[in-house]
C-alpha cells in the first residue's frame, strides 16, 4: 500500500508538473491576449520534435537548450504575423486562427517526420536507475523531468514577482488598456509573453519526448487536459494553473490505483440505482475525471481556483 | 474559342480520368491514417499498396489493375461507416481494413445492410485484423471474411502455452475498455480458470483505448499486486507505452501478448532487458518461416524499412487473386463464394483453410518470445539486434473451435 501510494505520488506530481509547464504560458497568454490558444499543445509537440531532431545530430544537452528558444522562436513570429494580424477581427478570428494553426502544424509535422513515432532516447547520462524504493526503480530521467519543472516554476516566478517586465505583464494581466495609456509597448509585450509561453510548451516537448512517446498525436492527446487545468486554476492565474496541474496530476495518477466502485462502497443496492455504472472502478472512470472536476468547478466557482475574472 | 478548347480539353481530360479509373479494381483500405492509431495504420497501407504492386506485377485482376484507395476511419466506427461510403462513391467494391473490433462490427452491419438494399451492386469486406471472436459468431456475416486468427484461438494458445510453464503463479490481466479488450479479459479469466486453476488472477484492468500517454501508474499497481506474470490485448501505442512504463520502473515479469510486435514494441522490450521474456501469438515467424517467405520479408523491409507484419495480409491478397481467377469474375459475390473453403498454402508455409461456416481463415500460429536471437537468426526487429524465436506451434487443426454463426446466404 505505501508502496502505491508513494509511487503514485510521484507520478502524479511528475505529470502535474508536465503539465503546468504548458499551463502556465497557456493561462498566461489567455489572460492577457483573451485568447485561448489551441494550438498551444502544438508548440509542446514542435518542441519534442525539434528535440529529437537535435538531438540525433549533436546530442540531447543542445537540443534542451536550443530546441525550446527555436520554438519561442517559433511561436514569436506566429504571434507577429499571424496571431497580429488577425487581432483585429475579434477574439473568434483569433481563436479560429489559433484552431487551424494546430491542424497545420501537426500536419506539418507529419510531412516531415510520418505518422510513426520517432526514436527519441533518453540521453546516456541520463539512463541511470535514480533510485531504488520496495524493489521497485525510479529512472533518473523522470527525476530530472521534476528538477527542470520546478527550476522553471521558480524562474518563472522570480521573473513576474522581482522584475520590471514582471510588473508589466501583471498589470498587462488584468489592464491591458491602461498599460498602454502608460506607454508601455503592449503589442511588444504580447509578442514576448507568446514566445515565452510558446518556449516554455516546448521545454516540456523536449523532455517528455523522450519519456513519453514523440509522435504526431501527442499534441491532440494532451490539448483538452490543459484547458481544464486552466480552468480549475483560475484564468490567469499562475498559482491557479500551478495548483489545478498538481491536482489534475494526482487525481488521474490515484484514480489508477483505486480498484473501487460504487458497488463496493454501497453494496448491491449500486446496481440497482445506477446499472452498470455502479460497478464501474474508479480505475475505468480515471481518464474522465478532469473534465468532471472542470464541469463541478463551473458549476460551483465559476472564476476557477484561484481567478478572479469571469470567464 | 480559347475558353471552349481549353472545355473541351478538360473535358476530354475528365473523360480520359474517368475510363483509366474504371480500368482499375479499387480496394478500399480502411483505418486509422491520424490519431493515435496512426503508426500502425500506416504500416497495414503499406502492406496492402505493396501486395497491389506485386499483384499487379503477376498480371492483376482478370488483367485489370488493383488500386488501393486510403481512407482514414480515426479508429471510429461511426467515421469508419462513412469512409466505407465513400469508397463504394469512389467505386470500390473490396474494402479491407483490421484495426479495432469496434470499427469491424460497424462495417459488418454497414456492408450487409448495404448489399441488401443494392442488389447488383454488393461490397465485399475483408478483416485482416480485427478479431473479435463474436465477428465470425453472433454477428457474422455472408460479407465478410476474416484472415486474422480469432481472439478465442489466440488465447488457447497462450493458456495451453502457460500449462507447460509452472512457474506462471501470478497473473496480472490489463487490456483496453472497448470491445476487444474487453473479450481478451473476459477470455483470459475463463481460460486460465479452466487450464490452470492454480494461477492467481492478481489484476485485472481496462484502460480506455489509445489515450494514456504515461502507463507509470498502472506499472506502480502491477507491480504492488506482486504479479509475475501480466497477459494483456494492448496494441499500438498502449502496448509499446505499457511496455516503456515497464522499463522504467524495472518491472521484471512475463509478459503475454497479442500484439508487442507492434511499432515501439520491440524497442521497450529491449530498452527494459527483457531477454525471451515477452511473447506474442501470431500466425508467422520471419525468423523460422520457408525461404521464399523470408525472401519476401526481406524485400519488404529493404523497401519499407519496417517489418512484414502482417503475414495475414499476404494470404489475404493472394487468395482474393487466387478466388478472382477461379470465379472469373470480379463480383463480389462470385469472389466470396469462391474464397469459402478455399485451401491454400500460407504465406509461412502451412496449409491454410478459409471456413465456409463463419468465414474465419485457419492457419498455423506461433508463440515467439523476444530476445537476443540465436546464431543464423536473420531478422531482428527495429535495429535492437534482437528477434522472434518461435517458442511453441499451434497447427491449424489445432486452432478449430466450433462457431454459433447462423449466416444468410445469398
Amino acid at each position: 500500500m505505501l508502496e502505491i501510494i508513494t509511487f503514485s505520488t510521484l507520478n502524479g506530481v511528475l505529470y502535474g508538473m508536465l503539465l503546468f509547464m504548458m499551463a502556465s504560458g497557456l493561462t498566461l497568454i489567455f489572460s492577457m491576449m483573451g485568447v485561448l490558444n489551441f494550438a498551444h499543445a502544438s508548440f509542446y509537440m514542435i518542441g519534442a520534435y525539434f528535440g529529437f531532431e537535435i538531438s540525433r545530430r549533436i546530442g540531447f544537452w543542445p537540443g534542451f537548450v536550443v530546441a525550446p528558444l527555436l520554438v519561442g522562436g517559433v511561436g514569436a513570429l506566429i504571434e507577429r504575423f499571424g496571431l497580429r494580424r488577425v487581432h483585429g477581427y475579434g477574439h473568434v478570428a483569433e481563436l479560429l486562427f489559433t484552431f487551424g494553426l494546430a491542424f497545420v502544424i501537426e500536419e506539418l509535422v507529419n510531412m516531415f517526420w510520418g505518422r510513426l513515432p520517432v526514436d527519441y532516447r533518453v540521453p546516456p547520462s541520463l539512463d541511470f536507475v535514480a533510485f531504488k524504493l520496495f524493489d521497485t526503480t525510479y529512472p533518473a530521467y523522470r527525476m530530472f523531468m521534476l528538477a527542470t519543472a520546478v527550476a522553471m516554476f521558480v524562474f518563472l516566478i522570480l521573473i513576474l514577482k522581482r522584475t520590471r517586465v514582471g510588473l508589466i505583464i501583471q498589470a498587462a494581466l488584468t489592464h491591458p488598456n491602461m498599460v498602454a495609456m502608460l506607454g508601455h509597448d503592449v503589442p511588444t509585450v504580447f509578442m514576448l509573453v507568446f514566445g515565452v509561453g510558446a518556449a516554455l510548451a516546448g521545454l516540456a516537448g523536449v523532455i517528455a519526448g523522450p519519456a513519453l512517446v514523440t509522435q504526431p498525436s501527442m499534441a491532440g492527446l494532451l490539448g483538452p487536459i490543459l484547458f481544464v487545468v486552466i480552468v480549475v486554476g483560475g484564468l490567469g492565474s499562475l498559482t491557479g494553473a500551478f495548483l489545478a496541474s498538481l491536482l489534475i496530476g494526482l487525481v488521474q495518477t490515484f484514480a489508477v490505483a483505486i480498484n473501487g466502485s460504487l458497488f463496493d462502497l454501497i453494496g448491491p443496492t449500486a446496481t440497482t440505482i445506477f446499472g452498470e455504472l455502479g460497478s464501474v472502478t474508479v480505475a475505468q472512470i480515471a481518464p474522465i475525471l478532469p473534465y468532471l472536476l472542470l464541469v463541478v468547478v463551473l458549476i460551483v466557482r465559476p472564476t476557477g481556483l484561484f481567478g478572479n475574472r469571469e470567464t | 474559342m480559347r475558353n471552349l478548347t481549353l472545355g473541351v480539353c478538360v473535358a476530354a481530360l475528365l473523360t480520359a480520368g474517368a475510363a483509366r479509373a474504371e480500368d482499375t479494381v479499387k480496394l478500399g483500405y480502411i483505418d486509422p491514417l491520424s490519431g493515435g492509431g496512426a503508426s500502425i495504420g500506416e504500416v497495414g497501407l503499406k502492406h496492402f499498396q505493396w501486395l497491389a504492386d506485386q499483384i499487379n506485377a503477376s498480371g492483376g485482376l482478370m488483367g485489370k489493375k488493383l488500386e488501393i484507395l486510403p481512407f482514414d476511419d480515426k479508429v471510429n466506427p461511426q467515421e469508419a461507416v462513412v469512409q466505407a461510403r465513400k469508397a463504394i462513391d469512389a467505386g470500390a467494391r473490396f474494402i479491407t481494413q483490421g484495426n479495432g473490433s469496434s470499427v469491424a462490427s460497424a462495417l459488418i452491419d454497414f456492408v450487409q445492410k448495404f448489399n441488401d438494399r443494392n442488389p447488383g451492386k454488393e461490397t465485399l469486406y475483408f478483416n485482416y485484423a480485427a478479431v473479435d471472436t463474436s465477428l465470425t459468431n453472433a454477428k457474422c456475416s455472408f460479407w465478410h471474411f476474416r484472415w486474422d486468427a480469432n481472439s478465442t484461438i489466440k488465447m488457447a494458445a497462450i493458456t495451453n502455452y502457460l500449462k507447460t510453464q509452472p512457474s506462471v503463479k501470478k497473473v496480472y490481466i490489463i487490456n483496453q475498455d472497448y470491445s476487444f479488450g474487453q473479450e481478451v479479459k473476459k477470455l483470459a479469466n475463463e481460460m486460465l480458470k479452466a487450464k490452470r486453476p492454480d494461477v492467481q488472477i492478481v489484476g485485472d484492468e481496462l484502460h480506455p483505448l489509445l489515450k494514456v500517454t504515461d502507463f507509470a501508474p498502472y506499472i506502480a499497481k502491477i507491480k504492488a499486486s506482486g504479479a509475475d506474470t501480466v497477459i494483456t490485448g494492448n496494441w499500438g501505442q498502449d502496448m509499446a507505452l505499457l511496455l516503456k512504463a515497464a522499463a522504467d520502473a524495472g518491472l521484471q515479469v512475463k509478459w503475454y501478448t497479442y500484439y508487442a510486435g507492434g511499432a515501439g514494441g520491440p524497442t521497450a522490450i529491449k530498452q527494459t532487458g527483457l531477454d525471451h521474456k515477452v511473447f506474442d501469438v501470431v500466425e508467422g515467424n520471419p525468423n523460422s518461416a520457408p525461404p521464399d517467405a523470408q525472401k519476401t520479408e526481406e524485400e519488404f523491409r529493404a523497401k519499407f524499412n519496417v517489418t512484414l507484419w502482417y503475414p495475414r495480409a499476404v494470404n489475404e491478397m493472394r487468395m482474393f487473386q487466387k478466388a478472382v481467377t477461379e470465379a472469373k469474375s470480379l463480383d463480389p459475390k462470385a469472389v466470396a463464394l469462391k474464397l469459402e473453403d478455399m485451401k491454400v498454402k500460407t504465406f509461412d508455409g502451412g496449409e491454410g483453410w478459409m471456413r465456409k461456416e463463419d468465414h474465419q481463415f485457419h492457419q498455423d500460429m506461433y508463440i515467439r518470445s523476444f530476445g537476443a536471437l540465436p546464431k543464423g537468426a536473420k531478422f531482428d526487429e527495429e535495429k535492437t539486434g534482437w528477434g522472434w524465436t518461435e517458442v511453441a506451434k499451434v497447427a491449424a487443426k489445432d486452432t478449430v473451435v466450433p462457431t454459433t454463426c447462423k449466416m444468410e446466404r445469398p
